[in-house]
């Protein structure tokens, strides 16, 4: 490697793990997208032209990159969720159940607080979010720092509570008339400006972009963010330095629960303006994986994001256009988890055990 | 007479350290045999080279009159080799006899398992050798005593002649202890051979025929426990002393920085392990804790420093009541702590040098608003502890993971006596340290010292305490039976206490 480039990556703050990591994703999504290729053609379709069109669908004109962005934003926040939790050692794996918690949240405040001006409103309701879904961390955080419940069962199991309650909400107390299990729409005050119509792309990606920048900031700069870190790599050690454990796992908890509940916010806020029974394709879900593909780093979740995003828009094209049925598309999606993911859990389990 | 086991001019290195140094071990057929050593002496290097973990540098081993290369532990169990670890292998959700059987199940049929087969085997071993234990039960809900048991079991069905014992009796209760005793009679009586490491006297003299003593690598004799005595073991045990040339001064005008009264706990296993403990360190001296490991050393550590809850007792630092207070606290009030593990309680592997040197002191050295983490400042005090402990590393940003393990213990032992300390814990500061590492540290253990600390050494090893100590304290079961100046005692004394044996 020659010194001027040396340099650069060190001026950027880059090291040689980093790079090492960067490298391992690219090849596990290169390889992932080679197996897909020979599904493709192993079912008949031309895999080149998939693949060109799925690109040229996600990012060709300014449609598909609304698209992509859209789809790419609730996933950023449910993936920092699920990263903020595992830096501190915590399998937070209930991001959807948060995140629903937070759009209801958001919808409630956005639909009964009537008369603000938007530069109040837009905040109180993501706020409204942010507290809903950090309630919804806190809860196993407490389960667990009191009474040793695995915040993987208790986390998973609330966002099943999160689903049906509301549901439940959506369907008896606070159903909008007519036979659609949905509220009514938010006030215009509470609304996320849409910035590329036709497309869904609302002012939430700018929300999601700074909440990226800040947990990296978090993690890197602060003193919660260090002790956290602490926390998550060598707990025995952080509680002999005077680290209270139990005081980090509720404050973690509490982050990436008012994370996701943040994004479900903005998915209210900027794209359906209303609470819509079972709007969620599995954002939560997904946030899990997409943080591992990012390689547990905040710049790898917001790139990972695009990627997920880019599959979701690509696909729905490439399912018009080439007439590929959209489940080999799920099947990329699912590829890339497999390649990516699947080493980089047990190798994260394999250090955890240590 | 053949030799069940012959290990001849046994010398294995390891970096920084000779581990094993041209040992001769003889073990006759069908007698129990001690390993005796404190910890460090090669005792169980010695033993994971005749059962194939280890591979010596040089030397032969020799079972049964025939040359041997134990290159696994499978070549070993080949040779009639079995040993027992001080952690057991088992499988916890498994019953007694799945566990014993695991890897040698018998089949019938072609592809079922043969349970009854297997049981009567089995059974017939427990009876045969008095083992008892309830075959069908599960391993988690069975004490520690009967998993031993099952071990023994485990390595006998897998047709063991020699059994290694891996300090058997450090997890055991005394009660436990006696059973264990009886089992390794009637394995006696019953033709086998059994290698006993240990490094009680008590139970060496109780229980063997002949003891091998090893120091520093080295064997030392190997003696009939016919004529030998506690007192010529531990003599040979420990020899003569090193003491180190510094002022030792009576420290009964010293103001007391610790006072420990009557501190009461419990282990892990939720058994009593300190039991009215009391104790007083002064400034600007090292009190040195002796005792035989499990006495309540640990246990003692984590009450002092707020990391396991009393049931009684009070904890005075510098006259002030600390019973209630948090780790934060303590070591805010200025309590510093070498951990006995570095790996597990001093350092964090994958952060930097940096990283791990501000650790304690990252809310109020290290920040400016309380908030973020002043880097710069870190980075810069890191380099000047790099220069001044003698680090050998690359630079602040190196992974702590990166270092050896001598210069990883400077960094907890620069971070931790660079907070101007009242009262230090070191415990075990030196182990697992090559000599100059060990020598190191020693030179800054006396260095705060002499500054005014009061020093609380915990070491397994009675060189150590001895070579720093002002006075000597010695902990078994879990109190204080004896304090004595360092000028005032003798080894043997010393020895005599660490053993339970009460001064006649």
């Amino acid at each position: 490697m020659s010194d001027s480039i040396r340099q650069t990556i060190n001026k950027l703050g880059l090291s040689r793990e980093m790079l090492y990591s960067v490298g391992y994703q690219a090849t596990a999504i290169m390889a992932a997208f080679l197996v897909g290729a020979l599904v493709l053609y192993a079912t008949g379709y031309n895999p080149v032209d998939a693949y060109i069109s799925m690109a040229t669908g996600a990012f060709g004109d300014t449609f598909g990159i609304g698209q992509t962005f859209t789809q790419a934003t609730p996933i950023i926040f449910t993936s920092l969720a699920f990263l903020i939790c595992i830096k501190a050692g915590l399998f937070n794996i209930g991001a959807e159940g948060q995140f629903l918690m937070g759009a209801m949240g958001a919808t409630i405040v956005g639909i009964y607080v009537k008369g603000l001006p938007w530069f109040i409103h837009v905040p109180l309701t993501m706020i409204a979010g942010m507290v809903l879904g950090g309630l919804w961390g806190l809860i196993p955080a407490v389960l667990k720092t009191r009474f040793e419940a695995h915040e993987v069962i208790t986390t998973m199991m609330l966002s099943y509570v999160a689903k049906d309650l509301t549901s439940y909400m959506v369907n008896y107390p606070i159903k909008a008339s007519g036979w659609v299990s949905q509220t009514v729409k938010i006030e215009t005050t509470a609304e996320l400006t849409r910035i590329l119509p036709p497309t869904q792309l609302s002012g939430a990606i700018f929300v999601a972009v700074l909440f990226v920048i800040l947990t990296q900031f978090l993690l890197r700069n602060t003193v919660l963010g260090y002790e956290l870190r602490a926390i998550g790599l060598n707990p025995t050690t952080a509680e002999n330095s005077g680290i209270n454990i139990n005081r980090g796992i509720i404050i973690a908890m509490i982050l990436g629960g008012a994370f996701a509940g943040l994004g479900g916010a903005c998915e209210i806020m900027g794209v359906h303006q209303r609470f819509i029974d079972g709007f969620s394709p599995g954002y939560g879900w997904d946030g899990l994986a997409v943080a591992l593909v990012g390689g547990l780093h905040p710049v790898g979740v917001l790139l990972a994001s695009i990627l997920f995003g880019a599959l979701r828009s690509g696909g729905m094209i490439v399912a018009r256009v080439i007439k590929v049925p959209q489940d080999l598309i799920s099947l990329l999606q699912g590829l890339v988890i497999v390649f990516v993911a699947a080493p980089m859990l047990i190798r994260s389990l394999l250090r955890r055990r240590k | 007479m053949t030799l069940a086991v012959c290990m001849q001019g046994i010398t294995k290195r390891f970096p920084g350290v000779v581990a094993n140094d041209n040992i001769a071990f003889n073990v006759e057929k069908g007698e129990i045999h001690g390993l005796l050593g404190e910890n460090g002496a090669g005792k169980s290097v010695l033993m994971s080279i005749l059962y194939g973990l280890y591979r010596q540098d040089e030397g032969k081993i020799l079972i049964d009159d025939v040359p041997c290369d134990m290159d696994s532990p499978s070549t070993a169990m080949k040779y009639g080799i079995g040993m027992v670890h001080q952690h057991f292998m088992l499988v916890p959700s498994l019953t007694v006899l799945e566990n014993i059987v695991l890897g040698k199940e018998k089949i019938k049929n072609g592809f079922l398992l043969d349970y009854e087969g297997m049981y009567k085997e089995v059974k017939e071993f427990c009876e045969k050798y008095r083992l008892n234990v309830d075959l069908d039960a599960k391993i988690f809900q069975i004490p520690v005593g009967v998993q031993q048991r099952v071990e023994i079991l485990k390595a006998l069905y897998r047709g063991a002649d020699v059994l290694i014992l891996d300090e058997p009796t450090a997890v055991l209760t005394p009660n436990e202890s006696e059973e264990l005793f009886n089992a390794v009679r009637s394995l006696k009586k019953e033709g086998k051979t059994v290698i006993f490491i240990s490094h009680k006297l008590k139970e060496v003299l109780t229980i063997c025929d002949r003891v091998t003593v090893l120091k520093h690598g080295q064997v030392v004799g190997t003696v009939n426990v016919t004529n030998a005595t506690e007192e010529k073991l531990t003599d040979m045990m420990v020899g003569r002393k090193i003491i180190y040339e510094f002022d030792r001064t009576e420290t009964d005008m010293h103001q007391p920085v610790l006072k420990a009264e009557g501190l009461e706990a419990l282990n892990d296993r939720d058994f009593p392990a300190l039991r009215g403990l009391s104790l007083e360190v002064r400034s600007s001296e090292i009190l040195g804790l002796a005792g035989v490991e499990g006495n309540g050393q640990t246990e003692l550590i984590e009450t002092l420093m707020g990391l396991r809850r009393l049931t009684a007792g009070k904890i005075l630092l510098q006259g002030k009541d600390i019973t209630q207070m948090s780790p934060d606290e303590r070591i805010q009030l200025g309590v510093s702590h070498i951990p006995e593990d570095r790996y597990k309680r001093g350092m964090i592997r994958d952060f930097t040098i940096q990283e791990n040197i501000i650790l304690g002191s990252q809310r109020d050295r290290f920040t400016e608003n309380g908030i973020t983490l002043d880097y710069e400042k870190a980075e810069d005090y890191t380099e000047e502890v790099i220069k001044e402990y003698q680090i050998q590393a690359p630079g602040p940003e190196t992974k702590i993971s990166a270092l050896s393990g001598g210069n990883q213990q400077r960094v907890i032992v620069a971070r931790e006596f660079s907070r101007d300390p009242k009262l230090i814990i070191a415990a075990q500061p030196t182990r697992g340290l090559d000599v100059g590492a060990t020598e190191y540290v020693r030179k800054k253990l006396i260095e705060m010292r002499d500054k005014g600390a009061a020093v609380l050494l915990i070491s397994a090893d009675l060189d150590e305490i001895w070579a720093l100590s002002d006075r000597i304290a010695v902990i078994y079961e879990g109190k204080i039976v004896a304090i004595r100046e360092i000028m005032k005692t003798t080894e043997q004394e010393i020895g005599r206490y660490m053993t339970g044996g009460k001064n006649e």
